[in-house]
């Protein structure tokens, strides 16, 4: 089986979740690569470093530039004709595209799976990962997209892939990246830290939540997520989201302070490997779950916690 | 402009999953339905849209069994003008979903459709993309603001870096975020009003969609569960535990 992996770039690094659907897409069959965007040599070059990389394909042009979909799906499902599954990380910009090849393919993807049975056969979460499904798609081609925590990344050295230009297609001319307002931060990126100090909606205010949980996160290198509530109360933007329905995280330590744990929340976070809880109510779901609990103030513990570390 | 809404009946927010024993499936006897939340911020952008002026008509459509009409008489109770409903009992897929979307946009011309970015029973992500494809129109996905002008809409859309704008030329698919509003409650007369708005009943058969499914679903399982561990006292022992699992030097 050959394999088309979608590499998620940005300001000419390969985004991490990249290297996760490299791993998934390598226990199909051979790995193939597609670069797209204007500018993207260097992107190219490093894809073909990439341990299991075989070909990457690249598709030059500015209206292949911030993922558009609507520019982007073509080209990929053009490939697709040489290709026998799609395969794209489980990020919004995967998760915006891939629908849009598998359905110009005439296909059903299969989102977020979490394990390759065999070539056909794949589990992914439902139901906020309070299930699991086991399925088998018929398909003659398959698109997939890939929960980046399920699967080992990909080492970015190692692989010496061929570079190939395809063609860029051209500009649908129905969509226009505007811009993005970025949210600056110098900690680690939330899919890829090691450590996660979560906040939620027990911190009360905006100036809590950074007051108290900024200091603790730059003391452990670690990155800071939210709950929904703490996001909707608009205490944290929307990109430090984590569950069902926002980021999905698996690190060394999640450390969730004043959130209760709604399933939503769990479905982001479950798989991290040691959880700690800090929560007033000693009754909070989020104690079922966690490694290590403590019940308490939060605006007590979090600052000694901090000056004690 | 005239407004589609796709909106689906699942299992209500608040209610824990439980999967069935002979891993066929999750259990839906006896438990409570609703709307599926984003879909409800889908019918509430439509209906601002609405009393912005900007839409004329709100036309919303379920795929699904009977009992999908109790959701669209709730999208028609929240201010939608009418309603099809698609009845099937099959589970349809969101391919089959978005080819049997893209028909009724074909018949009824709407500028803008709005759905839910993901349904939370099969949490695929996929059907607006997909219908957007089908018709060759542009996407806005997981929006958080929708500024419709003539002839194109601006879309800032919940991005893992941050909000990312969008301008799409109309028609366009939008799908939903968390952010996008917070939709409103019918109120009693409302809902009275609503069980006189029309709703019209169709089948796949009618409408010339194959929903016969891509993927097999061999079976449903629980997901390993976690034990929870040992509570401490003091932030002291938390430390002390966290040293222990080689967590903080």
């Amino acid at each position: 089986m050959k394999t088309l992996v979608y590499v998620e770039h940005e300001g000419g690094q390969i985004k991490d979740a990249t290297l996760a659907a490299v791993t998934a897409a390598s226990k199909l069959g051979e790995v193939h690569a597609l670069v797209a965007g204007s500018n993207v040599g260097a992107v190219a070059e490093a894809a073909t470093k990439i341990a299991g990389i075989g070909k990457v394909h690249v598709a030059d042009g500015a209206h292949l530039d911030h993922g558009l979909a609507e520019n982007v799906a073509p080209v990929a499902a053009k490939l697709m004709e040489g290709h026998d599954a799609f395969v794209a990380p489980a990020t919004t910009t995967g998760k915006n595209i891939a629908p849009r090849v598998a359905a110009l393919l005439d296909v059903m993807q299969i989102s977020e799976i979490l394990s390759v049975e065999d070539e056909n056969t794949f589990t992914r979460p439902i139901y906020a990962g309070n299930a699991i499904a086991t399925v088998r798609s018929n398909d003659a081609k398959k698109v997939l997209t890939v929960r980046g925590t399920a699967f080992e990344k990909a080492a970015r050295e190692g692989g010496s892939g061929s570079v190939e230009q395809v063609d860029a297609g051209s500009d649908a001319g129905n969509s226009s990246f505007v811009g993005i307002d970025a949210s600056e931060s110098e900690r680690p990126e939330l899919t890829s830290a090691k450590i996660i100090v979560s906040g939620g909606r027990a911190f009360g205010s905006s100036e809590q939540f950074h007051a108290l949980l900024d200091p603790l996160a730059d003391k452990l290198g670690a990155g800071v997520g939210a709950s929904r509530a703490a996001v909707d109360a608009g205490y944290a933007p929307n990109d430090y989201q984590v569950g069902q329905t926002g980021k999905i995280v698996a690190p060394e330590v999640y450390i969730a302070i004043g959130i209760s744990g709604a399933i939503q929340h769990l479905a982001g976070m479950k798989d991290s490997k040691v959880i700690v809880a800090i929560n007033k109510d000693e009754e909070a779901p989020i104690f079922q779950v966690a490694d290590i609990g403590l019940v308490g103030d939060l605006f007590k513990i979090v600052p000694e916690l901090t000056e004690k570390l | 402009m005239k407004v589609l809404v796709a909106v689906k009946r699942v299992i209500d927010y608040n209610v824990k999953p439980r999967v069935k024993m002979d891993g066929s499936g999750v259990d839906l006897t006896n438990v409570k339905m609703s709307m599926n939340p984003f879909d409800e911020i889908a019918v509430e952008e439509a209906i601002r849209l609405k009393e912005k002026g900007v839409a004329t008509e709100i036309v919303v459509v379920s795929i699904g069994p009977a009992k999908a009409q109790e959701t669209l008489r709730t999208a028609l109770a929240m201010g939608a003008d009418r309603a099809i409903l698609v009845s099937t009992d099959e589970e349809v897929e969101p391919l089959g979903v978005a080819k049997i979307l893209a028909k009724i946009a074909g018949e009824e011309s709407p500028e803008l459709i709005i759905l839910g970015k993901q349904a939370i029973d099969d949490d695929n992500n996929a059907t607006g993309q997909m219908l957007a494809a089908l018709l060759g129109w542009p996407q806005g996905t997981f929006a958080s603001k929708v500024e419709p002008s003539s002839g194109e809409v601006s879309v800032t859309r919940e991005v893992d870096g941050g909000l990312e704008t969008d301008k799409l030329k109309l028609p366009a698919v939008i799908t939903t975020d968390l952010r996008l509003n917070e939709p409103r409650y019918a109120s009693l007369p409302n809902i009275m009003k609503a069980k006189s708005k029309p709703l019209a009943t169709k089948t796949p058969d009618e409408i010339g969609v194959d929903i016969g499914r891509r993927l097999e679903v061999l079976k449903v399982t629980e997901p390993a569960k976690r034990q929870a561990g040992d509570k401490v006292g003091s932030v002291d022992d938390l430390i002390g535990k966290l040293k222990t699992l080689g967590v903080v030097a």
